[in-house]
């Protein structure tokens, strides 16, 4: 591990935790101008979390260390990848071991942590959003793991860094159907597991019908600032790795200092227009009952088991 | 007082109130009263183009023994549960006599209602807990939510009995604000009483200012105007509008369409402004008055086509979207059988098909009765288009309002006896019973819509998912206020 792919680590990172939840702030900005109304600042989510971080911390009395460690695995989790993904440059940390499916397994032990917190609470909100969130999980993960494949196959490799190092060769791949199907079924994954619409409703008060909100009910003060960072944070990570696979352009291939700023340039700007695009998504569609979820998960495995179909024929 | 009074043994007045059920009548009102004349308890029926019918029972001051007519109606064993708790009536028979008013701070036996209750007791903290039958079987568990919840709602507390995702059980538990305005009111003017009844539920002053004004007009055997009483309907169709358009949005915001809830909001927010213009008050107050109405100004057809043309696409855009069509439809069914046999009433009610509507079947002469808005499949959507089609009704109802401002001056403060008024309001018929002597309250008692239909709720929800209640329970959208009292 060199230093230069250390210094690319920690741009990553700083870019990540930063921009996470300005990310969240113009994604509610846009969503509020498209309602007609003004909206709080982009900005928001950080005096949020500023505030949330001074404020008093509260545990249920019944709740052990899981509940207390939960927000700090998660926002480690996202970290980590937040760190060694490829988001500004090839060149990130330990790039020859950045495995994709490892990378979604680091993220999913954050969510896993946050399910386990829920259930610690002993509350029927915790355990009602953690039923709801597993089994959402439960289902995602297939078609995740299908569409890892189908991008895959090209390299005849799971390493991240090197498809979208290929990505950015050749041009003709990201075009192919098998590149595409598994993108349109990461899409789905991504709003499913980021408890967006039409999965799940993140600006409701409803309890009740909540899934990813019942999960953190419990939480306040600087656990929930901590909750709310690694959230957004997931959320650009999930974000920057969609957009370097659909579009590389612009991610630095070395890690000079040039290639740096245009690399976080080139991601935060496609960053900001496929946040910019969820957003007018959500605005027109609404949420589907709990128990349609089965269907659209499983509409988003299948566009990825097309995606290794088309691509195991055609090559 | 209209109609007929019938003073009853308890022996006739079970026959007597089978008789009414079976050939029409609905038990609308049950109105409790202990003073020095002894201890009574009327019950109020209504029925479609029929003047109402009063039975009177007069009970043992000392044995405080009733009457259970809890095998003939539902919603009398409701009213006899209110009547043990606050007057300590012990309704003989009644298959289930838990407390209903009553939580376990109050002192069992204080009954505040009763003659000579005094002052209110020292309250315990509520150790009672809050004990509910409880579902039993592998898989099953409870959800506890409220009495405080997440939004701007008021405090009302629901026990889940579930499996899975799956309502096995729902049990409510109301009463957090009962607040003793039937006592409040004792020994007050007309007047007085007139501001505290439109204040009984915010979201329907004009309903329940309008009940109360009328109850007292019939005490007092005074006969309006009839254009006055067409500026008084003009009140309530304003309120049924922004109400109805409120709820349009929320119904759709409860599914995550949160376009169609901020257009609502703005649409609201018009409505709001006409009614400032109209009345002077955002919310309506003051419009109505004992015998008389204060409208300051009528909305022009032009800005009535404008809200109509607003709304049409507010709810076009919404029904227009495949996954709130498919989130309403066949959600929290309440069938016609179960509307009959609960006695629901209103928007509820006409949404499972029922075809009630007291500002057509109690007409008031100088109103235009607009077209009863009846569906069938009583589920959400069902509920969501009857709003749809009530606020263009009601449209169509104000073209051609006008203004006006007439005052009645009670002649002296001597006038006494019973009145009974009935407003459609836009949850449903609004009824309210006075007494009066010597122009002063004696006794109020008020029934809103919502007392009758909250039992419904936890019908509909029978099959229902848990995620699916909250919007359930919006297009029902009951008051808390109007319950408690």
């Amino acid at each position: 591990m060199s230093l230069a792919t250390v210094v690319v680590g920690l741009v990553q990172l700083a870019l990540v935790v930063v921009g996470g939840p300005l990310l969240l702030g113009l994604m509610r900005r846009v969503r509020s101008r498209l309602e007609g109304r003004d909206g709080p600042a982009i900005a928001q989510p950080w005096r949020d979390i500023a505030k949330l971080a001074h404020k008093q911390r509260t545990r249920p009395t019944e709740s052990s260390w899981i509940f207390a460690a939960a927000p700090l695995v998660l926002v480690a989790t996202a970290a980590t990848v937040a760190a060694l993904g490829p988001l500004i440059s090839l060149t990130p940390p330990l790039a020859a071991s950045t495995d994709f499916i490892a990378v979604i397994f680091v993220l999913l032990v954050g969510s896993v942590a946050l399910a386990l917190a829920a259930l610690d609470t002993g509350t029927a909100f915790g355990g009602m959003g953690a039923s709801r969130a597993l089994t959402i999980g439960a289902l995602v993960e297939p078609a995740l793991l299908v569409a890892v494949l189908a991008l895959s196959l090209p390299l005849h490799s799971t390493n991240l860094v090197a498809i979208v190092a290929d990505g950015l060769r050749h041009a003709s791949v990201l075009v192919g159907p098998s590149h595409l199907l598994a993108l349109a079924s990461f899409i789905v994954v991504i709003l499913a597991e980021s408890g967006r619409l039409p999965v799940d409703n993140p600006s409701t008060h409803l309890e009740l019908t909540m899934i990813y909100e019942a999960l953190i009910l419990e939480y306040s003060g600087p656990d929930l600032a901590l909750v709310t960072l690694g959230e957004s944070m997931r959320l650009a990570i999930w974000l920057g790795l969609f957009v370097n696979l659909v579009a590389p352009a612009g991610i630095a291939a070395n890690a000079t200092a040039a290639g740096l700023v245009l690399g976080v340039v080139a991601v935060t700007l496609k960053v900001a227009v496929v946040g910019v695009v969820v957003a007018f998504f959500e605005v027109t569609t609404a949420k589907l009952r709990l128990f349609r979820l089965p269907e659209l998960l499983a509409g988003g495995f299948i566009l990825a088991l097309l995606g290794v179909v088309t691509g195991a024929v055609m090559r | 007082m209209n109609g007929e009074t019938r003073d009853l043994g308890p022996g006739g007045l079970l026959e007597a109130a089978s008789a009414l059920l079976q050939s029409g009548y609905r038990l609308a009102l049950v109105a409790g009263l202990d003073d020095e004349r002894g201890l009574r308890v009327n019950y109020s029926f209504l029925a479609p183009g029929r003047d109402p019918v009063e039975l009177r029972v007069t009970l043992d001051q000392q044995t405080r023994r009733g009457v259970s007519l809890a095998a003939l109606s539902f919603p009398a064993s409701r009213f006899e549960r209110e009547l043990f708790d606050l007057y300590g009536i012990d309704p003989v028979g009644h298959p289930q006599r838990r407390p209903l008013v009553r939580h376990a701070h109050w002192p069992e036996a204080y009954h505040p209602m009763a003659k000579g209750a005094g002052p209110a007791p020292t309250l315990h903290p509520d150790d009672g807990g809050y004990p509910f039958i409880a579902v039993e079987g592998p898989g099953v568990y409870e959800i506890p939510v409220g009495p405080v919840h997440a939004g701007l709602i008021e405090p009302g507390h629901f026990r889940f009995s579930v499996v899975g995702e799956t309502i096995l059980k729902m049990k409510a538990r109301l009463w957090f604000t009962h607040k003793g305005i039937e006592r409040l009111v004792e020994g007050k003017s007309v007047e007085e009483v007139a501001r505290v009844a439109e204040r009984i539920s915010g979201d329907s002053a004009v309903a329940h200012g309008l009940a109360f004004t009328r109850a007292v007009e019939d005490a007092l055997r005074i006969t309006l105007a009839p254009d006055v009483e067409a500026r008084r309907a003009v009140a309530l169709e304003l309120e049924r509008l922004y109400n109805h358009v409120s709820d349009l949005g929320a119904l759709a915001n409860d599914v995550g369409f949160g376009l169609a809830q901020a257009k609502a909001l703005t649409l609201r927010e018009r409505l709001l402004r006409l009614n400032e213009r109209v009345s002077g008050r955002r919310l309506l107050r003051g419009v109505i008055t004992v015998g008389g109405a204060r409208l300051l100004d009528a909305p022009t057809g032009t800005e009535l086509d404008e809200i109509e043309a607003r709304v049409a696409e507010l709810t076009a855009m919404t029904l227009a979207q495949s996954i709130v069509v498919d989130r309403f439809t066949g959600t929290g069914v309440l069938s016609l059988e179960a509307v009959r046999e609960l006695g629901v009433v209103g928007l509820v009610a006409r949404a499972s098909g029922l075809d009630l509507d007291a500002r057509r079947d109690h007409p008031i002469e100088g109103v235009t009765v607009a077209p009863v808005v009846v569906a069938t499949s009583g589920d959400v959507l069902a509920r969501y288009q009857v709003r749809r089609d009530e606020v263009a009704a009601s449209l169509a109802a104000l073209r051609g309002a006008v203004a006006g401002v007439s005052t009645f001056h009670l002649a002296g403060s001597s006038g006494s006896g019973a009145g009974l008024g009935v407003v459609e309001g836009w949850r449903g018929p609004v009824v309210h019973r006075v007494e009066l002597l010597d122009g002063r309250v004696t006794r109020l008692k008020v029934v809103d819509p919502s007392f009758l239909n909250w039992p419904a709720l936890a019908v509909a929800l029978a099959d229902t998912i848990v995620p699916d209640f909250p919007l359930v329970n919006k297009s029902f959208n009951l008051s808390y206020a109007g319950n408690d009292l």
